[in-house]
């Protein structure tokens, strides 16, 4: 195989320029292939983030809603009769989550659990002037947030930490802050649905990328929310989970309804249409890579079918010297995988090189406040994928051309001179 | 090994070309080559005798009959072990020179001699030193195949054809192609060759001179040994 090895290098230096024009070929294609598949995954990852950074993968509230089950039922129980009940109204409840600090521990002890952290949604006025402007309110863990929702992210202005440790603080909504002219240090009043006020002081601006969101939505620690609600400490709406697995969430949220009797979501259901734009952009991507790689290979096809013909003396000689046709043809397989793999090699090296400039690229938008430059996956992954179809591709585009070096009969070369 | 053992022996060979109509070019070829012989076969153009030297290489293998090399039917055998006999046993000498032009001329006396891997590189690379020396061509050792002059590749290839030590050498005339004074020196190689190193040589030729001084004659007509 050394020796093979030494042939194949040898005719492959004789042939030197033609050589490295197939390498050329072969790099571009693994250059754009890998610097395209960063470039769209980073985007995906960015556009995904917009939303599942910031989605539990399991949520647990309550709904309110109407008693499937009517007390007249109940009381009568014959289900053949029609019951002519109208307009059945919800229970006068609470939209709190029964027993939540039970279902909250029960959470933290089990192992597909990554993070459980508890939310208080509060429905609230803001009085500017005589203007009352419509908001919602988040009580939040806000050290859980910060570690596994990315709040911090979404902060462009003031310090998150000061809304866990301070009192009556919130942070308030870009396109909020904007039409109540309130930045960091100020003062906004609220009224709550039940008419109780309370005045809060601004921490923070938050910017979520997307506009209606942030025109309605502030938050605050989850204490604050309950004592402007006049509700005790174990009072909470939500309980957002974060799995290890976020395949495993449809099947779990199902499982914790049933179990607590409680209303779950699960992210995939939640945001169903971002898988799908995900798969398309990498679809698209892998189909350019795959198609520029076929036309390097077809280069590569070209240049040893040449090579062959301008070879057949040597091929008849090396035959006629007692090396065999599977000989010929392992020599001309491995001159197309040298090719594949050094146009392969360096082609990674100019892709890793496009991707660094890519994310050097300034873009800066408003929907995406932490975004500086364009977002670049360098996921390992799509750098292994671009070097095995460079020599999946470079194997076959050798074959053919190597399959007729071995089946050239000597004799037919030696006595047609 | 003694004198009188047939290195190569052929029974009833028989081959035809069948494009566009059958048509027989070699007719019950029968005969052996012994230890140590220098063989000539002479006839006119197309009376077969290069078609038989390249069945008897076991290059073609389209035919019908026995050719036994060293012991061992040919017959029927693989790609792969044919392969494996002329790396072996047989050493080959061109018309034309046949080196391979990226290579220096050392490079390609070795090759052969690399294929069979029996000896390391550096033994097989002294072997190739020794045997282009024997030639007078240890100072072109460096060069590339296609800087040196016809004689000089030709006695480069007889090089090539001798470094596994082959038992019988098999040209394909070799002299065709070279003025007289060279063609004398690789004559006197060829004799040389079966003199003192006792290699057979089965020689195709066209130059009754060359046939004269060989050991024994074989002439063919119409694909038929005739003498």
């Amino acid at each position: 195989m050394k020796l093979l090895l030494s042939i194949a290098l040898t005719l492959l230096r004789a042939k030197l320029r033609q050589s490295i024009v197939a390498a050329v070929g072969v790099m571009f294609s693994i250059t754009m292939f890998v610097a395209l598949l960063g470039f769209m995954n980073g985007l995906n990852d960015l556009l995904d983030g917009l939303i599942l950074n910031r989605t539990p993968h399991v949520r647990l509230y309550n709904e309110l809603q109407a008693s499937p089950k009517q007390p007249m039922q109940v009381a009568d129980g014959d289900t053949t009769k029609h019951h002519f009940v109208r307009s059945v109204k919800p229970k006068d409840d609470l939209p709190r989550l029964r027993n939540a600090e039970a279902i909250m521990q029960a959470m933290e002890r089990d192992p597909r659990v990554m993070a459980v952290s508890p939310r208080l949604v509060a429905q609230v006025f803001f009085n500017v002037g005589t203007v009352d402007l419509n908001g919602q309110v988040n009580g939040i863990d806000v050290v859980q947030e910060i570690r596994y929702y990315r709040f911090a992210d979404y902060l462009t202005q003031g310090d998150p930490h000061d809304l866990a440790t301070g009192n009556n603080t919130i942070v308030l909504g870009k396109g909020l802050a904007d039409m109540m002219a309130a930045g960091i240090g100020e003062t906004v009043q609220v009224t709550t649905a039940t008419g109780d006020r309370a005045l809060l002081r601004v921490v923070g601006i938050f910017q979520s990328g997307i506009a209606d969101y942030d025109k309605v939505q502030c938050y605050a620690n989850i204490k604050t929310v309950q004592k402007l609600l006049a509700r005790p400490g174990s009072y909470y709406t939500d309980i957002n989970l974060k799995l290890h697995d976020l395949t495993a969430a449809p099947a779990m949220a199902k499982e914790l309804a049933a179990r607590f009797k409680v209303d779950a979501v699960d992210v995939q259901s939640a945001n169903a249409q971002f898988e799908t734009g995900s798969d398309v952009r990498s679809i698209i991507s892998y189909a350019v890579g795959v198609v520029l790689l076929i036309v390097a290979g077809f280069g590569i096809y070209n240049i040893l079918n040449m090579m062959i013909y301008e070879k057949l003396d040597a091929i008849a000689i090396l035959k006629a010297t007692g090396f065999s046709g599977s000989d010929v043809r392992r020599i001309f397989l491995l001159l197309s995988m040298i090719i594949g793999l050094v146009g392969g090699v360096t082609g990674l090296l100019g892709g890793f090189t496009m991707q660094t400039v890519i994310d050097k690229v300034p873009f800066e938008t408003a929907a995406l406040p932490t975004t500086k430059t364009f977002p670049i996956d360098y996921n390992p992954k799509y750098y292994i994928i671009a070097v095995s179809f460079a020599l999946l591709t470079t194997w076959i585009a050798g074959w053919f051309p190597a399959r007729k070096a071995a089946q050239v009969d000597p004799v037919e070369i030696i006595r047609g001179k | 090994m003694s004198a009188n053992t047939n290195i190569l022996e052929v029974e009833k060979v028989n081959k035809s070309f069948h494009d566009p109509v059958t048509v027989p070019v070699l007719r019950d070829v029968s005969f052996s080559v012994r230890h140590g012989e220098f063989v000539s076969i002479t006839g006119k153009s197309g009376c077969g005798k290069s078609t038989l030297l390249y069945i008897l290489s076991t290059m073609d293998t389209d035919y019908q009959g026995d050719v036994v090399i060293d012991g061992e039917h040919t017959q029927g055998l693989s790609g792969e072990r044919l392969a494996a006999i002329r790396n072996e046993k047989i050493g080959f000498v061109f018309q034309f020179h046949y080196l391979l032009p990226e290579f220096s001329v050392l490079h390609n006396v070795m090759l052969p001699g690399l294929k069979l891997g029996r000896k390391s590189a550096a033994e097989v690379e002294a072997d190739a030193m020794a045997r282009l020396k024997e030639l007078e061509m240890a100072d072109q050792a460096g060069k590339m195949a296609n800087q040196l002059s016809g004689g000089q590749k030709q006695r480069v290839a007889i090089a090539r054809a001798l470094i596994n030590d082959p038992l019988i050498i098999m040209g394909d005339e070799p002299t065709g192609n070279l003025d007289k004074r060279n063609a004398e020196i690789v004559f006197g190689i060829f004799q040389h060759i079966a003199s003192e190193h006792k290699r057979s040589l089965l020689i195709v030729t066209h130059d009754p001179d060359f046939a004269a001084r060989t050991d024994r004659n074989i002439v063919m007509d119409d694909g038929r040994i005739v003498g």
